[in-house]
């Protein structure tokens, strides 16, 4: 009983995972919360549910095609309602950046209608027994595809070039453009990961669900949300290990009996963290620059 | 090399800069000496790029370098070690040594520069696996210098590069600087400390409320006897 529930609280939080940590690199770089990052997500869903039903291809390349159109809608919402805005209060990118969730969902509202959508089953429905555990096909699939896309994240922003830059613009804006970093694509490039794991996260919580809708994307970012803020915002691992933990949290709430209160545990969770540690678990004090 | 005319900056309604030409020419160290807020870190973000005059013109190489983002000033030859070092404290010695030489592509070209700064700075050395937010001041003093000579530029901007150090590094400071433009990059430097400044410089400027009141050789500014009383403490 133990066990399965884990296993399914982390199948869970894999996907919180994925979308958490596109709001917390953005926050690292440019101090925004991108409250539209959950739309990302659930365009993403769609995206792959239109592939499968209407190009009918195999679920890979739908996840794929999920990823592209993501990329490419996270990073123009960028360039058309964020950095215009950059050098204004902080506050200006935030309403702009509710006013494009509000766009996105209205705008999937009336492409695909308010009601939900089946995810059409892609993936047998086999069972694996291990012990007294069974873990479906689908949970696999999804643990082993969050697990590479975390861990090959975490090798791109430790070896790879444009990785150091967005370390390097995350720490400090300006003198990482003195040194010859072209912010600005450093920048988008932020965008475009995020949306490729929130793209990623949104096909594969239709597939565990079987369900999608134009409205998705807002509990589940506000979660996803709330995760990273749990693990401290900014902090890559931290929207990780948040992630995790709230999806974990979340089945355990459930499985205790307390099945009504499912949303209300990760928000319980994240008033009781930041209670007693403000910055999150892996956040670092706050360090104000002179 | 460089020439700088009248230019103007304010930050919004307080005028910082009002109408300073100056020139840099190659192989020269100019100093821009001058007090707080005299205007002279002011001068330095505007030709680096992370401030943009309102107007005046700042001409590098004959072009004019006055529109253009950080990343394409440093592009045409120009580097800037911050007020402040401003080193990137999570990433390693070697790792900011790397963000320096962004724009190289040739990787034996960086590993060679990366020696070369190991050369000249051999704590860093020591430290390459170090977080630089663990090194002591003058270290991170040294690792921001070898981290703006990573791209190669040909003309260095440095601000207040002695500032917050112990007396015997701000002696050090200053002889790295003597040889690195003795090794051919020409440098502009900003600093309170006129003595030290002047002691290295060719051609000095006296910045004074956004204006420049004084300018010479290095030898007169040092012998003239507005700048002794001001800036020489005499």
């Amino acid at each position: 009983m133990f066990w399965q529930q884990l296993i399914n609280g982390i199948t869970l939080g894999a996907t919180y995972a994925l979308i958490a940590l596109g709001y917390t690199m953005v926050y690292g770089i440019i101090q925004l919360i991108n409250f539209a990052h959950g739309e990302i997500y659930m365009i993403g869903a769609f995206v792959g549910v239109m592939a499968v039903i209407v190009f009918k291809v195999n679920i890979f390349i739908a996840l794929l095609m999920a990823i592209a159109v993501c990329i490419l809608i996270g990073v123009s919402v960028e360039r058309i309602a964020y950095k215009p805005l950059r050098r204004s209060t902080r506050l200006a990118p935030l309403i702009s950046a509710i006013g494009v969730s509000i766009f996105l969902q209205t705008l999937m509202t009336l492409i695909a209608g308010p009601q939900a959508v089946g995810f059409p089953q892609v993936i047998d429905d086999q069972l694996y027994h291990i012990g007294s555990v069974t873990v479906s096909k689908v949970q696999l699939i999804i643990l082993f595809l969050a697990s590479v896309m975390m861990v090959g994240l975490q090798l791109i922003i430790k070896y790879v070039r444009i990785g150091k830059a967005m370390r390097a613009a995350s720490e400090d804006y300006d003198t990482a453009s003195l040194m010859g970093i072209d912010v600005n694509r450093v920048i988008s490039f932020t965008f475009a990961i995020g949306s490729a794991l929130a793209a990623a996260g949104g096909v594969m919580v239709g597939m565990y669900f079987n369900s999608i809708h134009p409205l998705m994307g807002v509990m589940a970012g506000l979660k996803a949300f709330c995760a990273a803020v749990l693990g401290g915002i900014g902090s890559i691992p931290g929207a990780m290990l948040g992630g995790l933990f709230l999806g974990v949290a979340e089945v355990a709430g459930v499985a205790l009996g307390y099945g009504g209160y499912r949303d209300a545990i990760a928000f319980t969770l994240l008033i009781l963290v930041l209670l007693f540690k403000p910055t999150g678990l892996l956040g670092r004090p706050i360090q104000r620059k002179v | 090399m460089l020439c700088v005319e009248n230019l103007h900056y304010s930050y919004g309604a307080i005028n910082a800069l009002s109408g300073i030409s100056f020139q840099v020419n190659e192989g020269e160290i100019v100093a821009l000496i001058g007090a707080n807020g005299a205007g002279k870190s002011t001068t330095l973000l505007n030709i680096a790029g992370l401030l943009h005059p309102q107007s005046g013109l700042i001409k590098y190489q004959g072009k004019d370098i006055s529109k253009l983002p950080p990343h394409k000033v440093v592009e045409a030859g120009i580097s800037l070690v911050p007020e402040g070092r401003r080193v990137f404290s999570r990433m390693t010695v070697l790792e900011n040594l790397e963000m320096g030489a962004y724009l190289k592509k040739n990787r034996a070209e960086i590993k060679e520069s990366i020696e070369n700064v190991f050369d000249r700075f051999t704590r860093l050395k020591e430290r390459r696996t170090q977080l630089a937010g663990t090194l002591s001041g003058g270290e991170q003093q040294m690792l921001a210098i070898g981290r703006a000579l990573m791209s190669k530029p040909k003309l260095l901007l440095m601000d207040e590069p002695s500032m917050g150090l112990a007396p015997m590094l701000v002696q050090d400071i200053f002889t790295i600087a003597k040889e690195i433009n003795q090794s051919g990059t020409t440098i502009l430097l900003v600093e309170q400390n006129a003595y030290m400044a002047l002691s290295v410089a060719h051609h000095a400027y006296v910045l004074e409320t956004g204006a420049i009141v004084l300018q010479g050789t290095a030898e007169e500014m040092a012998n003239n006897p507005e700048v002794k009383k001001a800036y020489l403490g005499e």
